[in-house]
């Protein structure tokens, strides 16, 4: 199996408290490349600090964790920095764009981060944000702030930011928290078509509903796996919102 | 991150907040142009007097009859009567660089003519006087050796006691006037120089022969000044040194015997008169690099206010791949960039206000660029130095504690 995520009895152990605080406890699993995985677990489980730590925001006291092959682990802060820029696409539940900074500009600004050589020219980086932009269907709404677009559309705006520097991992920390259920299905649409154009997906949530769009559920509990296993009967975007729609006309005759 | 983006995103932060970025600059902005007006206005005066020194003649020096120090009793430069007419003769023949010699006797008293009269400074001297001081004749001219010789009944006057006594000047030429009771008859009216160095009118005097002067009108056989210019090009400390030496020897001045002479040249002369603006200046200028660093504080106190306010901001940036060093280099850019606008704007303001100074407050002021290239300067190392404690911190922020923070 190609692991994209390899972790090898990963720990994290908080020494703030007076009693130290084991927040994820000798986690050992591998999520493969091209899946989309829904986390789930009440607050305290651990799936934040998870979170966290697949993303290169924050380091396991223990334990080895292999992204793309590469061990993160031991990273300085820099690489770190450099790790989230190129191999990680965040969506948060906040959206957490740029106030008063148009979409376009929120999009391109992983780019003016990207400290490889390979960089592009203004020209094609506005070009790419553009094109980002169009795939998550807001293009028209490029110049934009935040202020002036829906929950909905900033997600939107977000996702397509994520996606700038060609991920190999898009983190999305309770995508649909902030929506309501049809712009829910929307969003998760997205995420399934962009599953299937290949990258990988990684979800926290605590909703059963939304975690069904994922291939796969993985539930923590006390900073351990409790359950993993594959979506029986996935639900699909496209189908959920016809769904939606009748429910809607039946509502209305 | 492209250094043109940095600058963009830091002008575009500044401009979000219009008035905080107004009023942080602020300080800077006075400091700044305090700078410029203060040491402009200390250039003006100073060139001002370096003008008024020049028009003394060139090379001239002083030679004053000094404060002498006998039984206890000391009187004021020029009020001993230790200089003679054989010092200046002997000057002439001894101190070969002196291009003229001029003995003069100074006093104060009133003039008169016909019904109007005049309270002046008598100037007793010889012709060469006004050659060494550069005086001009309006209508006729200076007297003569002779005059000198016979101490003759003649004298030549300055514009503002021509003003006094005649109403118009050029009606004076040929007029006689009494001093003490004896008249003199006016052969030349002085050309108009203004006021000298100390503020005093220069044309508000009368010059006659110095043997005139001290037998006819001040009834003294001593001098009180000897005025003389030494040749182009002399070294002029040498020909002071010269000029004590000769008349040490014949003063006999050595020992525990003070000297009983002072001799100034034009170049002491305009420290002495510059000394005082001088303080001023220092004193202005201490005040204008207090104002800046006061300025600086309240960048500093923003900034800080800044990072604060902006803790989200910074963590979305670290979270997607900002590195600490990009932080660091965002906000301290904003407060350079925010000191340097402020420097820019005290340029213009202290420009503008000395133009105000000097047309309507009618004092000199001398802009140069120095000052404005240092304020500047300053204004930038201001922004460096209180612009990096909160670019630090800034950097050095957690990316989830940052993400978390409300």
């Amino acid at each position: 199996m190609d692991a994209i995520i390899k972790l090898d009895h990963l720990e994290k152990t908080y020494h703030s408290a007076e009693t130290p605080v084991r927040a994820v406890r000798a986690v050992s699993l591998e999520i493969a490349r091209g899946d989309f995985v829904a986390i789930m677990g009440t607050s305290g489980s651990g799936k934040s600090t998870m979170m966290n730590i697949l993303g290169c925001l924050d380091r396991p006291t223990g334990g080895t964790y292999l992204l793309d092959g590469v061990d993160v682990s031991g990273l300085s802060r820099n690489e770190f920095a450099d790790v989230r820029n190129r191999k990680i696409g965040f969506v948060f539940q906040n959206f957490n764009l740029l106030a008063r900074t148009s979409a376009l500009d929120n999009v391109k600004l992983p780019m003016l981060y990207n400290h490889s050589g390979s960089k592009l020219s203004g020209k094609a980086q506005q070009d790419k944000a553009m094109k980002t932009l169009e795939m998550v269907g807001i293009g028209k709404r490029w110049d934009h702030t935040p202020s002036q677009l829906s929950g909905g559309q900033q997600q939107r705006v977000a996702i397509a930011r994520s996606l700038i520097n060609d991920p190999v991992l898009l983190l999305a920390d309770e995508p649909t928290g902030n929506l309501d259920t049809r712009t829910s299905f929307d969003i998760l649409g997205i995420f399934q078509r962009l599953n299937d154009q290949g990258i990988t997906v990684i979800m926290v949530t605590h909703e059963n509903d939304v975690a069904n769009f994922a291939k796969r559920i993985i539930i923590m509990r006390d900073g351990k796996v409790r359950s993993d296993v594959q979506v029986q009967q996935r639900s699909i975007a496209e189908v959920e919102l016809k769904k939606l729609e009748a429910e809607k006309d039946d509502d209305d005759s | 991150m492209k250094f043109r983006v940095i600058i963009f995103t830091a002008i575009s932060a500044l401009f979000r907040n219009k008035m905080r970025t107004l009023l942080t600059a602020l300080g800077l902005i006075i400091g700044v142009a305090a700078v410029i007006v203060s040491v402009g206005m200390g250039n003006g005066a100073k060139a001002q007097v370096m003008a008024q020194i020049a028009s003394m003649g060139d090379n001239v020096i002083l030679i004053f009859a000094g404060s002498v120090n006998r039984g206890g009793m000391t009187s004021g430069a020029g009020g001993a009567g230790t200089l003679t007419a054989d010092d200046a003769m002997a000057l002439e023949r001894d101190v070969p660089a002196l291009e003229l010699v001029s003995p003069g006797a100074t006093g104060g008293s009133r003039v008169a003519a016909g019904n109007q009269n005049w309270s002046t400074k008598i100037y007793g001297a010889s012709p060469e006087y006004f050659d060494i001081r550069r005086w001009t004749f309006t209508q006729g001219g200076p007297f003569t050796d002779r005059d000198v010789k016979t101490s003759a009944k003649v004298c030549v006057i300055g514009n503002t006691v021509a003003t006094q006594l005649f109403g118009e000047p050029e009606l004076s030429l040929g007029q006689t006037i009494r001093i003490k009771k004896v008249p003199f008859t006016v052969i030349g009216l002085l050309g108009v120089k203004g006021a000298d160095a100390r503020g005093q009118d220069q044309d508000d005097t009368v010059v006659m022969p110095y043997t005139s002067a001290m037998k006819r009108v001040m009834g003294t056989k001593t001098l009180s000044i000897i005025n003389v210019s030494a040749v182009h090009g002399a070294n002029i400390p040498v020909v002071v040194q010269q000029i004590t030496d000769v008349l040490n020897q014949r003063h006999h001045i050595g020992g525990d015997r003070d000297a009983d002479f002072k001799v100034l040249s034009q170049e002491e002369i305009a420290q002495m008169a510059t000394a005082t603006s001088k303080i001023m200046g220092l004193l202005l200028t201490i005040v204008a690099s207090v104002s800046l660093v006061i300025g600086g504080i309240g960048i500093m106190n923003i900034m800080l206010v800044s990072v604060t306010e902006r803790t989200r901001e910074i963590g979305i940036r670290m979270a997607i791949g900002a590195r600490g060093s990009d932080i660091l280099l965002q906000f301290f850019i904003e407060a350079i960039t925010l000191s340097c606008l402020g420097g820019l704007t005290g340029i213009a303001v202290g420009l503008g206000s000395a133009n105000l100074v000097s047309n309507f407050a009618g004092m000199p002021v001398l802009i140069t660029s120095g000052p404005i290239l240092l304020a500047f300067g300053v204004s930038a190392l201001v922004g460096v130095t209180f612009g990096f404690y909160p670019a630090i911190k800034a950097s050095s922020l957690d990316p989830i504690e940052a993400l978390r923070y409300e």
